[in-house]
């Protein structure tokens, strides 16, 4: 490798320089092999050496584009400027609101939990609209799960169910799970067999040994008829009627589960986001723990954005929940469905919103965007997003991963520090959170000192 | 920094042989010194007794395993909620507590430093990450290393100067403070054979040709030939099964006259038939520590009530699932590295098993001879949460309430041990501080905590003296981290960011030719991103390894 640097360096041209061994955090893998050629003159990633097709995309596309450091209604600012705003709003808002995080550092997921706890907000991350169900399945039967080197090293059959890794997570395939050759299974996929369930066919299923097309919806009538088949039981016909599944491919599935050494569920968000939503998980978790009667056998949701899973960690080891938290009370509240930022802001019931490297206002429910357009938001982001169109104050930050160093965690709880490629004009989210977090604190004191919240003072 | 003298107040201070005696004791830039200057701020502890701050030998706080149970239960948070105060974080309680919670609930009762025992070194980054949002206490992790796959491969071809080496690598890799040995050699039967569990020492892997008795002897050897200041720490093999205590003295016995630290060794003290009733093997095993000044131990005491059961130890929390009334079971796989399981637990007094590994724990205390190497713990939050500590400190100083105790708990379990044979023992004040700071630092060999000389770290507690020990042990009134007022009047009177105590032995980095190879092959990093960079120690204190002891 060292060898294959010099050479790099060597035949780049002028004022490149060669990251070994950086990080992709464009999704949920957070592969950490890539090796970026960096042209230092243009601030470009040139080439980016082991990516797949979306990473390479993630690095070489991205440009520092001069964008203000900061937009105070629509308004260019500098980052002081806008800190002293955003500071200004959270510390007077009655009922604030926290959300996004999983697009950038747990150093930064730290300080934007640290501000939610000493402003009495909602906290929620991109995970409550996303595996947010499968955090609630957790929690009500628990997971048998494995890091990815455990199912590349062993899994001599990997189950894919409700996703389409071919286009989302391409590197699953070929690093993680499928091709890739292991301690136990020696020659890569020729030592496992591969199920894809799924209601569609998608670029996904050619690699798979065994397809099994299931009726939309039907999710959780395979999996409940799958753990009634594990455990001994009888199974009717009409199964197939109910889910589009023949008998005897349940029963073969089940068959080569309970026979197989060490068995992975890798599922997506087609169980968790359409009907039956936890339910779903919950039965793919429990079927997975069934299955340790007879073998080995784990199961993992395949995470989407670089840092959700670093978000799930932070937000739990510093309030005991995953997500959809509450500090009015002075202290972590959790009730998804009232403290989940869809529902919150559904309601109309915040008064001020802190987003964090996410857009909500492009993908939220119709009266979700409604009321975010009615309330002071703040938001950080390095790239021109709709939430920012409609934010009062809308910082520009550096991007995690390629222009600032910081901690991730894979989609298996896996930490990883980031290698950045370049410098970025702009401050990290770290850095912005942190000045807004002092500034904050220095106005509720104040308050407290007067007895009373002050009032909003007006602000340019 | 600010001084300080505390003055009229009882002293134990085991270390220094000051057994209750009215001494001033004088703190200067977060030490203990001899003077301090003029205007020192003075705590006037009349009526109160001073201690060194408590030292918790074996805890889970922080890391994977410990996220997931947090994860898991929800339910064990919301009746016990952790409000924020003016300096300090709000969190949740519970037996697996947020991480600030964790830190301010160690401060309230006294404790200054605690050490997760279990990480895997590929979770070591991510135990950082927590212990630095674990406030006030000085706290640091052992490293899992008695299921490593290259270890073992290492050990099979009998490279011995590898072996040592790569340990050395992975400590620093890590930031560690010593070595974690769990149900060694039992991993590979759980992940590779279909949940298959190995029972006997010498049960030789097929895969990796090594048994658990060579992989002790030669971790526990190897941690000695780094002069790490605590040894291996070790949980045993068959944890919980009944007739394990002969594996618990064959794994003593496998150490030689080498120095090794058994945990939680109530749960490794049962006689009886696998598969049956255990019984008490407390009088065998204390016998042989008694006997035997290399080894030390903490008892991992049961308490009754809510518990989480969480361990690299993954066969035996699936076995357990199945006896419990909670059905919710999570088994976390790392790679090369270690199991897992978790699973939320009640221990309840009607239940003989139960209330025979309540009075186990009693019988180790109470058999114990020497007080430095049988030390207090619950195996947070295996045995029970560590806010149990002040009432087991109750059990074993006021046997009045200790037989009111075992009054209420299954008769038979009782009969099966030795607490009715007029075991009248009831420990000291001083015992209770060796057990709790002093015996737990020393064993550490953390010569700046545990007592209360020139020169140690300033970390003291002030308890007001209660009949009540229970009452007494819950909240100290007055409690000092590193020199500085933390708590004053049972009050938060400021926040504070403990510092990460840590080994760095030296290794031959030739040996990274070994593992890196390793790493390219089989794990899902690169070697490159693998070691935990130094700023993820923050406040890191080094504590110094003795001088290498060359192999034989």
């Amino acid at each position: 490798m060292a060898e294959a640097a010099k050479e790099a360096v060597k035949t780049a041209p002028e004022n490149t320089k060669l990251v070994e061994n950086a990080t992709c955090t464009f999704c949920g893998c957070v592969c950490d092999d890539m090796n970026l050629t960096v042209d230092l003159d243009n601030h470009r990633i040139t080439k980016a050496q082991n990516a797949c097709v979306l990473g390479r995309a993630w690095f070489t596309e991205h440009k520092l584009e001069k964008r203000p450091f900061a937009l105070i209604d629509g308004k260019e600012a500098t980052t002081a400027e806008g800190v002293e705003v955003a500071a200004q709003i959270l510390a007077n808002a009655k009922f604030p609101i926290t959300y996004g995080l999983s697009d950038t550092t747990c150093e930064a997921q730290r300080q934007a939990v640290a501000i939610a706890d000493m402003i009495g907000g909602c906290l929620d991350t991109t995970t409550s609209v996303c595996h947010g169900p499968s955090g609630i399945a957790f929690e009500g039967v628990g997971e048998s799960t494995a890091s990815l080197g455990e199912i590349k090293n062993r899994a001599d059959l990997v189950v894919f169910w409700g996703g389409n890794p071919a286009e989302a997570h391409p590197r699953l395939f070929t690093r993680y799970a499928l091709m890739p050759k292991g301690m136990f299974v020696p020659n890569g996929k020729k030592d496992r067999t591969a199920v894809l369930i799924d209601v569609r066919r998608t670029a996904s299923t050619p690699v798979a040994d065994i397809f099994i097309q299931i009726k939309p919806g039907k999710d959780f009538e395979v999996l409940w008829a799958l753990r009634a088949l594990v455990k001994g039981r009888k199974i009717g016909a009409d199964i197939e009627e109910e889910t589009g599944v023949k008998l005897e491919v349940l029963e073969d599935l089940v068959q080569r589960m309970k026979s197989c050494r060490f068995g992975a569920f890798l599922f997506g968000m087609g169980l968790t986001m359409t009907r039956g939503r936890h339910f779903n998980s919950g039965a793919l978790l429990a079927l997975a723990s069934d299955l340790n009667a007879f073998t080995h056998f784990v199961a993992k949701p395949v995470r989407g954005h670089g840092n959700v899973t670093g978000a799930d960690n932070v937000v739990s080891w510093s309030t005991g929940f995953p997500f959809g938290m509450s500090f009015a009370r002075g202290y972590p509240r959790f009730n998804p469905g009232e403290f989940t930022t869809v529902d919150t802001l559904s309601r109309g019931d915040a008064d001020a919103a802190l987003i964090i490297a996410s857009d909500p206002a492009s993908n939220f429910p119709k009266a979700a965007i409604e009321h975010l357009k009615r309330i002071p938001t703040i938001l950080l982001d390095p790239r021109e997003s709709v939430t920012g169109q409609i934010a009062k104050v809308a910082f520009t930050t550096a991007t995690y991963g390629i222009n600032t160093t910081g901690t991730v965690y894979r989609m298996d709880d896996v930490p990883i520090t980031l290698r950045p490629a370049f410098e970025s004009p702009y401050p990290s989210d770290e850095e912005v959170l942190i000045a807004i977090k002092n500034r904050v604190r220095e106005l509720l004191a104040e308050q407290h000192r007067l007895g009373s919240p002050k009032v909003a003072q007006k602000v340019a | 920094m600010a001084s300080l003298k505390i003055v009229n107040g009882r002293v134990y201070d085991p270390a220094n042989g000051i057994d209750g005696e009215t001494r001033d004791i004088c703190i200067t830039d977060g030490r203990i010194t001899a003077s301090a200057p003029a205007g020192a701020k003075t705590v006037d502890a009349q009526g109160m007794v001073v201690m060194p701050g408590g030292v918790d030998i074996h805890c889970h706080i922080a890391g994977p395993k410990v996220n997931l149970a947090r994860k898991l239960q929800p339910e064990d948070h919301r009746h016990d909620v952790h409000p924020r105060t003016a300096f300090t974080r709000s969190g949740t309680g519970g037996t697996v507590p947020s991480t600030f919670a964790t830190g301010y609930r160690y401060a309230t009762m006294g404790y200054t430093t605690a050490m997760e025992a279990a990480v895997t070194p590929i979770g070591a980054r991510h135990t950082l990450e927590e212990l630095h949002d674990t406030p006030v206490i000085d706290k640091g992790f052992y490293v899992l290393l008695g299921n490593n796959v290259l270890l073992h491969q290492l050990l099979k071809d009998g490279k011995r100067d590898e072996l040592r080496e790569a340990v050395a690598w992975w400590v620093n890799a890590t930031h560690a403070y010593t070595i974690k040995l769990v149900n060694p050699g039992g991993d590979e039967a759980w992940k590779g054979r279909r949940n298959s569990v190995v029972t006997d020492l010498d049960d030789k892997s097929d895969v990796f040709g090594v048994s658990p008795r060579e992989i002790i002897s030669a971790l526990v050897q190897v941690a000695n030939e780094l002069g790490l200041p605590h040894p291996a720490h070790i949980h045993c093999n068959n944890l919980g099964h009944s007739g394990n205590y002969t594996t618990t003295l064959e794994t003593m016995r496998a150490a030689g006259d080498q120095r090794v630290h058994i945990t939680h060794i109530q749960f490794h003290s049962y006689g009886g038939e696998p598969g049956k009733n255990p019984t008490s093997k407390a009088t065998e095993i204390s016998a042989y520590i008694n006997e035997h000044p290399n080894v030390s131990a903490d008892v991992g005491q049961v308490m009754f009530g809510k518990s989480t059961i969480m361990t690299a130890d993954a066969p035996i929390a699936y076995m357990l699932r199945r006896l419990g009334k909670d059905k919710r079971w999570v088994n976390a796989d790392t790679e090369f590295e270690s199991g897992c399981g978790i699973i939320p637990f009640a221990y309840q007094e009607h239940i003989y098993t139960h209330a025979l590994q309540w009075a186990i724990g009693l019988e180790l205390f109470l058999h114990s001879k020497d007080p430095w190497r049988m030390v207090l713990s619950t195996d947070h939050p295996n045995g029970g949460s560590f806010m149990s500590y002040p009432k087991l400190i109750r059990l074993l100083m006021d046997r009045q309430f200790r037989d009111e105790q075992i009054k209420l708990v299954n008769k038979k379990a009782i009969k099966n041990t030795t607490l009715l044979d007029g075991l009248d023992r009831e420990y000291t004040l001083n015992e209770i501080a060796i057990v709790t700071r002093a015996g737990p630092a020393r064993l550490l060999g953390l010569k700046n905590k545990g007592h209360l000389g020139e020169g140690a770290d300033a970390d003291i507690t002030i308890y007001e003296e209660d009949p009540d020990k229970e009452k007494m042990f819950s909240a100290p009134r007055y409690v000092i981290k590193s020199g500085e007022l933390i708590i004053e009047d049972h009050e938060f009177r400021a926040d504070h960011e403990g510092r990460v105590l840590h080994v760095a032995p030296k290794f031959d980095s030739q040996i990274e030719k070994i593992i890196r190879p390793f790493f390219e092959s089989y794990y899902s990093v690169r070697f490159e991103n693998y070691a935990v960079a130094d700023r993820y120690l923050r406040h890191g204190e080094k504590i110094p390894t003795a001088s290498p002891v060359a192999a034989e």
